[in-house]
């Protein structure tokens, strides 16, 4: 069943909303218990880095989440904060990452963006993915995503990037190892591109 | 590419949907939900609502109306009115809130967009600046609670300030355009778009789509709000709901 971490962090009634729409049975899991039948998972993340992976230590499921992701290969997916948890670390804090990917997150380099407003990357920003047969199946050209950050993902490994988009320069807003997959943007935000993604993980 | 957004702002008052001018004379407009309903088919790039009543009469957030708000809303949605602590920040961004917007706790509490920024990250931290011109120059300054209340403060340096403190978006708010529907105010907007880095949203004065796109032909990305377009249809005012197409938008860009 699609299990959508609750740990206080992220919208995830929007979530919830749009697996409502589509007929696609969901739950929160709270607890560690809660993660028994998960087999698709979602993490999602607003905020600081640091805070965010102190409210995953304070939940009590990072072990479990560990365990299904790296040992029983559930599906997982990371949004936005929730991605770059899943990096080694990041130059937002200084709190270890859950470490899924060999990566870390930075911040956008200031002096490449044009625009006089430049920080946080906030609006409607093109995707452009390298592989459209799982995540972002039906989802080429022209698709859009909502985007709200100030740090960006970085795998070390250039085979990890699923998608791409430019701001300043191109950086990875969506990232796939295995059964691991994370997206910067916000697909729960992103009207009908958004919700085409969310069905296309329910579907892996 | 990055495109600039347009943003629909929804005024609260009473439980429902109004449209105000020059900050006052609140006309009923509708039913919030119902708005956002709409909003949503119209896949709107994101929704701002302020309730007008909260920080005038010092009464807490409607949660409840802001977490079906938040429920309905397919968009980002930002909320404004009556916050002033990080646990209301906290608590709003846990309903399913995007961003959350203060005024006049920015003005008597500058350190709480430093702790909010701290607890729910920059990005969702919106600082919006009420402004009025006055005075024999119609100097712009910074006022407060529904342009109630004088700052002394010139609107620029304030918005350096917030921004340094971490605000992640700044929301420049024109009162005396306020429901006038003839145009944005360039020279405002000039000097506080030169005094910060972080994303600009400008409402105050929108009457037309050629309006939000002499806008973005002068600033490229900025955040294009306006509440009389969005609501208002005709010459008459009569109240219509409406957003540009996506065809419309390209002819924006």
């Amino acid at each position: 069943m699609i299990t959508i971490v609750d740990y206080g962090l992220g919208n995830i009634q929007a979530f919830a909303n749009i697996y409502k729409r589509l007929g696609v049975p969901f739950r929160f899991a709270k607890t560690s218990d809660d993660l028994v039948d998960a087999s698709h998972i979602i993490l999602p993340g607003v905020g600081a880095f640091d805070w965010a992976m102190e409210q995953l230590d304070l939940s009590g499921m990072r072990t479990t989440l560990d365990r299904l992701v790296r040992e029983e290969n559930k599906h997982v997916l990371g949004i936005c904060v929730g991605m770059q948890m899943m990096a080694l670390r990041s130059d937002e804090g200084s709190s270890a990452g859950l470490g899924w990917f060999d990566a870390k997150v930075k911040r956008f380099d200031e002096s490449r963006i044009q625009s006089r407003t430049h920080l946080p990357h906030m609006g409607w920003n093109d995707v452009h993915p390298t592989d459209t047969t799982d995540l972002f199946h039906e989802l080429g050209e022209g698709a859009r995503f909502y985007f709200l950050h100030s740090y960006y993902f970085e795998p070390n490994d250039p085979a990890d990037v699923l998608a791409q988009t430019i701001y300043g320069d191109r950086f990875a807003c969506a990232v796939r190892r295995g059964n691991v997959y994370g997206v910067q943007c916000h697909p729960e935000k992103s009207h009908s591109w958004g919700v085409q993604l969310l069905k296309n993980f329910a579907g892996l | 590419m990055l495109r600039p957004r347009i943003i629909p702002i929804l005024l609260i008052h009473k439980g429902g949907l109004v449209k105000t001018f020059k900050f006052g004379a609140p006309k009923y407009v509708g039913d919030p939900l119902n708005a956002v309903r709409i909003f949503n088919e119209k896949e709107v790039d994101e929704l701002m609502v302020v309730d007008i009543d909260a920080s005038r009469h010092s009464i807490e957030p409607n949660y409840k109306l802001i977490a079906n708000l938040a429920l309905e809303c397919r968009m980002p949605l930002s909320y404004g009115g009556g916050v002033k602590t990080v646990e209301q920040f906290d608590r709003i961004i846990s309903l399913g809130v995007e961003k959350v917007a203060v005024s006049s706790a920015a003005l008597d509490d500058p350190i709480l967009i430093s702790r909010a920024a701290a607890r729910v990250g920059s990005q969702s931290v919106v600082a919006v600046i009420d402004v009025k011109r006055s005075g024999l120059f119609r100097k712009p300054e910074v006022v407060t609670l529904n342009a109630t209340k004088r700052s002394g403060l010139e609107p620029s340096a304030f918005a350096a300030k917030l921004q340094e403190l971490g605000a992640g978006e700044i929301v420049l708010n024109n009162v005396d355009r306020d429901g006038e529907m003839k145009g944005y105010d360039f020279d405002l907007i000039d000097s506080v778009r030169n005094a910060i880095s972080t994303p600009l949203t400008v409402l105050g004065g929108a009457g037309s789509l050629d309006d939000i796109r002499s806008l973005v032909c002068r600033y490229g990305i900025i955040g294009a709000a306006a509440g009389s377009l969005f609501v208002f249809k005709g010459k008459y005012r009569a109240v219509l709901i409406n957003y540009p197409s996506l065809e419309e938008k390209l002819g924006i860009y």
